[in-house]
């Protein structure tokens, strides 16, 4: 698509930037002020820079464990989303069975259970089975969320690839699975890339069901976190840090499947 | 064409399985719980729909309910043409949309407190920069008292952190779009507008339902960032119908009415969430999985 780009187009465009990042700035900046500072004066430069709040997540073990907990969880979500997403996909893309449409549809209906009442089933459910206050309780419980994005972001890619390619490598005598995993897969890598991604963003800003099918030993960052919010008020220097902190993984994430994004997808079944 | 096979369930179930358990078993608990009166420490009470009658004869509730439905439908009429308009205007390639994509990202990462938190300092009479500039331009701007600005601020948050999400999922979705079709646009002398209006929009259909679906979704259950940032206040100007829910559920400790309400509120966006899947998937859908003649 080339188009001529008008100055006004430009101007919109970094004015809707300089929005986004006018807050983020201001949690940059709160990350290196004192809590005395923040609460006292108004500026983007802080006047005592201090890596205090910084050294405070970088070296104590509750706030280290923590972040090791949270990509744990985070990590074991996007492998299990992926593995059962797969073939999902698969079948939404190539096939038409007994109730596909209403399926697809009630996959995305998981999304929509508000949080507060439905929590308590989940501690008593995660408690039955022996998996409190271990990643994998918060794993599954976020694959809720993630396998139904997962599924219809990856049936997107599936979809743009031709069924013609399934049929050849049939012919040449490769197995189903021989077929999925050496052709198929590298095929729709970017989707993979992508589908990753929204699973890696949905779990790690989750906090309510972290939080609650986790209790003393897997400790993620939102609970760390909520003693910030103490009762000797709140540590907003620490909080404003934790924000910094929590940004790099993903945004290193999206470094990656950048390109992915770029070359686009155009989700089939919809 | 595709073939039409049932064995396909099979390469469905390993899902299934996963959400059925995280699906099923809390649903059906809280449809038991819903028709139960439940203190602590007392054996629970039959009481049929009893629950049910009250929540929808509560006026905490459908206040809630109308301001909800207004938040999110006004969300959704910012954000998704807001969200197209910068996937257009987006660089293509080269280090400007690197660096634009990766920035985009950064708002959807931080966890819901820590945005409630900094938006609250950023948004504070005395500390922050919003009422700076709106006293720069003679605007008294009183997020605590001016229920006003409190609603609009919530509005600008959720704008903020939840925008970028449209932006990738549309930018992928034209980055979809084969030159072919611009091309053939331009031979026949269409103007930008049509281009985009015929061209480009149903070929974001896809990507667009998805977009409507998740961010009125997560619209509709807003609660951690309004509850921090301005406590469901002034008065109930920001009272969101979560936060009707967990006064309930957690303050109350009324379990038997909140599952009650959260079932209603349930069915609510099911309803809401379904009529859009219907109509996004059904508009312009002639022509739009067609290659470009000529």
């Amino acid at each position: 698509m080339t188009r001529k780009r008008s100055i006004w187009v430009t101007l919109a465009l970094i004015a809707y930037f300089v929005f986004l990042a006018l807050p983020l700035l201001w949690m940059l900046s709160m990350s290196f002020k004192t809590n005395t500072e923040i609460l006292t004066t108004r500026s983007l430069i802080p006047q005592t820079f201090t890596f205090d709040n910084y050294m405070e997540i970088l070296t104590t073990p509750e706030w280290r464990n923590s972040f090791l907990v949270s990509l744990t969880y985070v990590g074991i979500n996007m492998i299990i989303t992926l593995v059962v997403s797969l073939p999902a996909a698969y079948a939404f893309s190539r096939y038409s069975f007994l109730g596909d449409n209403h399926l697809f549809f009630w996959l995305l209906t998981n999304r929509m259970a508000p949080g507060a009442v439905f929590l308590l089933p989940y501690f008593q459910l995660y408690s039955a089975i022996n998996l409190f206050d271990t990643p994998y309780a918060v794993a599954l419980a976020h694959t809720l969320f993630s396998i139904p994005l997962a599924i219809w972001i990856l049936e997107g890619f599936m979809s743009g690839i031709p069924k013609a390619i399934d049929e050849t490598a049939y012919v040449d005598g490769y197995s189903f699975f021989a077929f999925f995993r050496k052709i198929f897969m590298p095929l729709i890598g970017p989707g993979i890339g992508v589908a990753a991604f929204f699973s890696f963003l949905f779990s790690w800003v989750e906090l309510l069901m972290a939080r609650t099918l986790t209790g003393t030993v897997a400790k993620p960052i939102s609970v760390t976190l909520s003693r910030s919010l103490g009762a000797e008020g709140w540590d907003w220097g620490v909080i404003a840090a934790a924000g910094v902190l929590m940004i790099i993984p993903g945004a290193i994430l999206i470094y990656f499947v950048r390109n992915y994004l770029a070359k686009g997808f155009a989700l089939g079944r919809v | 064409m595709k073939i039409r096979d049932n064995k396909a369930w099979f390469f469905v179930l390993p899902a299934l399985l996963v959400m059925g358990i995280n699906a099923f078993v809390p649903f059906i608990t809280v449809i038991n719980y819903s028709v139960l009166d439940i203190f602590r420490g007392l054996p629970a009470i039959w009481v049929g729909l009893e629950n049910y009658q009250v929540v929808l004869g509560d006026n905490l509730f459908r206040g809630a309910v109308v301001r909800q439905v207004q938040f999110s439908f006004l969300i959704l009429l910012i954000q998704i043409p807001l969200g197209v308009a910068i996937a257009l205007a987006l660089p293509k390639k080269g280090w400007t949309a690197t660096a634009s994509l990766v920035a985009l990202g950064f708002p959807l990462l931080i966890p819901y407190n820590i945005v409630g938190i900094i938006w609250r300092v950023f948004t504070r009479a005395d500390l922050g920069l919003v009422p700076l500039i709106f006293n720069f331009f003679g605007y008294e701007y009183n997020l605590a008292q001016n229920s006003v600005d409190a609603y609009w601020t919530v509005v600008a948050m959720d704008v903020w952190h939840w925008t970028s999400l449209v932006v990738l999922l549309a930018y992928a979705g034209l980055n979809a779009i084969p030159d072919a079709y611009y091309q053939a646009a331009e031979i026949d002398g269409a103007s930008p507008w049509r281009t985009f209006l015929y061209v480009t929009l149903p070929r974001l259909r896809s990507v667009l339902t998805i977009a409507v679906l998740l961010r009125f979704m997560d619209s509709f259950r807003i609660y951690t960032e309004v509850f921090l940032l301005t406590g469901g206040g002034p008065g109930t100007s920001t009272t969101f119908l979560s936060d009707v829910l967990v006064r309930k559920a957690v303050i109350s400790f009324d379990i038997g009415y909140s599952a009650a309400m959260s079932l209603i509120y349930f069915y609510f966006i099911l309803i809401i969430s379904y009529i859009f899947f219907l109509v996004l998937t059904s508009i312009g859908t002639g022509d739009s999985n067609q290659p470009p003649s000529g």
